[in-house]
């Protein structure tokens, strides 16, 4: 399953560092987390809220999400639709929140060799990611059935919602 | 064939996931054997998936909750969401409700919740407290959260061990503050990278519980998802006056040889108090080359700092001498149960008659909720765990951050100062 529109999106490449207040400015808090979302990353980078589309993909360095405890963070890049977010390394409560949200989160050595705008096809089971731009392939810590499935119902409440009520 | 050696944190985990062992990065599943909640993050956000999900907590016997950072009520909104949490723990069915007792991190081994082996989630960052225990506790968002108290487990991608190594006694007037302020100067703030820190050494086992709690109350600081001490007759001693039972996990270790990412050795012997200028933990050093900065306010409370081993530090700086004019001074004891026993050996005594104002058991002005908050451009040095900009009230607040001993030495002065000074001079 490599190149399918469904699991492509454009890279937009950030580096070190992206912390909860860059991803979901305290100045937005009281308001709908809707209209927090178009502010989302504005600090360092303008045109990406409203630029992203569908099925894009976030790339950082290290320690991405790192800060406060706001589930905010990963919530407004499911907003804006972002499939997966692909890192060095992540904050560690943002790292949770990301998938009890619904978002993808890949740690992966190699993100220096993706260049913002590239076309990548990710693999999150199978843990690659391939670079249609460039031709390449890299390698990422596949992601565990178990975080899958809560990724692919939407995030922890409504996977448990589908086992619950799935279940009665 | 070889058995694999394994972390105080990897025991604990793999105990939890019903493993023989666990590696570092492995993602597994975990039965938790208690949840903490509190009235800010708890109730009034985990309700409503509750709600949506049609089901109610999996264990009312294991879920705590705790009523501490809107404490007591100063408003409407505040009273209302009290009264949310009071009446979802009855609706709930939870025995272990403490209303107004003190603050979360305190309140738990206080009451004999925690022991040694122990695998617990909290919904506040400062969960890491309970690692002073031998449990494995940490932090966690409220989705997380609602999805622990419907199932009763949660995942968990193992930690690696980071070793934090401590040998000698600590002089008189240093205490483990000092120590978590060296630290987070010499890892920074992402030194834990949400792994487990694991501390350890000769000073560590000469410290009080309480002085204990504080060092793994401040793996938060560190970046780390929990702060380890193995359990030993201490913990257990404590735990029993706490009315718990300390269990057969006391006395467990890592295995000596278990791989860690990286061990770190410290000296006590050579340690200076620390203060931590505005606006990170991380920016300590020796109180020796602090700016003497002149202090509106000097502030006592916090989980981190205002147990009953705190007050008494304050309080030995403070008998028999005053508060500057010019400043004040806040003592918020971090419980009731605290309140009494400071009150009870003459510790709370030393305290007002110096001068001190007291202040409900609670998250208070820590992260600027109740009493005590600071005005635009005043400056405070405070016993507390953070420092960042704007948290203990208005944004242009300026904090410092000390142990309880520096803040009540600098309350005598009106400016930062050496409590060594004063010790020695008392003992004279
Ligand atoms: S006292 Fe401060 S650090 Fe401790 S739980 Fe309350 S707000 Fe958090």
């Amino acid at each position: 399953m490599t190149g399918t529109a469904e699991n492509t999106g454009r890279a937009w490449v950030y580096g070190d560092n992206v912390d909860t207040d860059l991803l979901a400015p305290g100045a937005y808090m009281k308001g709908p987390v809707e209209t927090m979302a178009t502010h989302c990353l504005e600090a360092i980078d303008p045109d990406f809220a409203t630029s992203a589309t569908a099925g894009d993909i976030v790339v950082g360095g290290k320690n991405f999400g790192m800060g406060s405890s706001r589930e905010q963070a990963a919530q407004v890049l499911g907003i804006l639709g972002i499939r997966a977010v692909v890192a060095k390394s992540f904050g560690g409560i943002f790292y949770r929140n990301a998938f009890n949200l619904g978002l993808l989160a890949l740690v992966c050595p190699d993100v220096d060799k993706i260049a913002s705008g590239d076309a990548l096809s990710i693999d999150p089971a199978a843990g690659k990611i391939e670079n249609l731009t460039q031709g390449t392939v890299i390698a990422t810590e596949p992601v565990p059935d178990h975080l899958l499935n809560i990724v692919g119902a939407g995030g922890l409440v409504p996977y448990l919602e589908k086992k619950i009520k799935g279940a009665a | 064939m070889t058995v694999q050696t394994l972390t105080l944190a990897e025991k604990i985990i793999a105990r939890a996931s019903g493993r023989e062992a666990v590696r570092p990065g492995e993602i597994v599943t975990c039965a938790v054997d208690l949840a903490m909640i509190h009235d800010s993050g708890g109730p009034r956000r985990v309700k409503p998936v509750l709600e949506r999900l049609g089901v109610g907590v999996w264990d009312s016997k294991r879920v705590v909750v705790v009523s501490d950072h809107y404490v007591p009520a100063f408003d409407a909104e505040s009273a209302a969401i009290l009264k949310l949490t009071r009446d979802w723990a009855r609706d709930q069915g939870i025995e272990n409700f403490y209303d107004q007792q003190g603050i979360c991190h305190v309140v738990l081994p206080e009451r004999g919740h925690l022991r040694p082996g122990m695998f617990v989630v909290g919904g506040d960052s400062h969960s890491p407290t309970g690692g002073a225990f031998g449990s494995y506790m940490f932090g966690v968002g409220a989705t997380d959260m609602a999805g622990v108290l419907v199932t009763g487990e949660t995942w968990i991608r193992v930690p690696e061990t980071i070793r934090l190594r401590w040998d000698g006694a600590l002089p008189d007037g240093v205490s483990a503050k000092d120590m978590m302020l060296k630290l987070c100067a010499t890892l920074g703030m992402d030194g834990g990278d949400y792994q487990a820190v694991e501390y350890s050494g000769t000073t560590i086992a000469g410290l009080s519980m309480t002085e204990r709690m504080t060092l793994s109350n401040m793996a938060a600081e560190l970046g780390a998802q929990a702060g380890l001490i193995a359990g030993d007759e201490t913990t257990a001693e404590y735990i029993r006056q706490a009315g718990g039972d300390p269990g057969a996990f006391v006395g467990e270790q890592g295995d000596e040889d278990a791989p860690c990412r990286v061990e770190h050795r410290f000296d006590a012997f050579a340690l200076d108090p620390q203060v931590a200028a505005p606006h990170s933990p991380a920016n300590s050093g020796s109180v020796l080359d602090a700016e003497k900065a002149k202090l509106d306010q000097c502030y006592i409370g916090a989980c981190t700092g205002a147990k009953l081993n705190d007050l008494q530090m304050a309080a030995r700086v403070l008998k028999g001498r005053k508060v500057a004019s010019g400043t004040r001074l806040f003592v918020a004891p971090a419980s009731t149960r605290i309140t009494a026993q400071a009150a009870a050996d003459g510790t709370l005594a030393a305290l007002t008659e110096a001068g001190a104002i007291l202040l409900p058991s609670g998250c208070g002005a820590c992260a600027g909720y109740g009493a005590g908050v600071l005005a635009e451009a005043e400056v405070c040095i405070s016993s507390t765990a953070r420092n960042f900009k704007g948290r203990m009230g208005a944004k242009s607040s300026q904090v410092y951050l000390g142990s309880p001993f520096t803040v009540a030495a600098s309350a005598v002065m009106g400016h930062i100062a050496d409590p060594r000074d004063f010790l020695a001079e008392g003992a004279a």
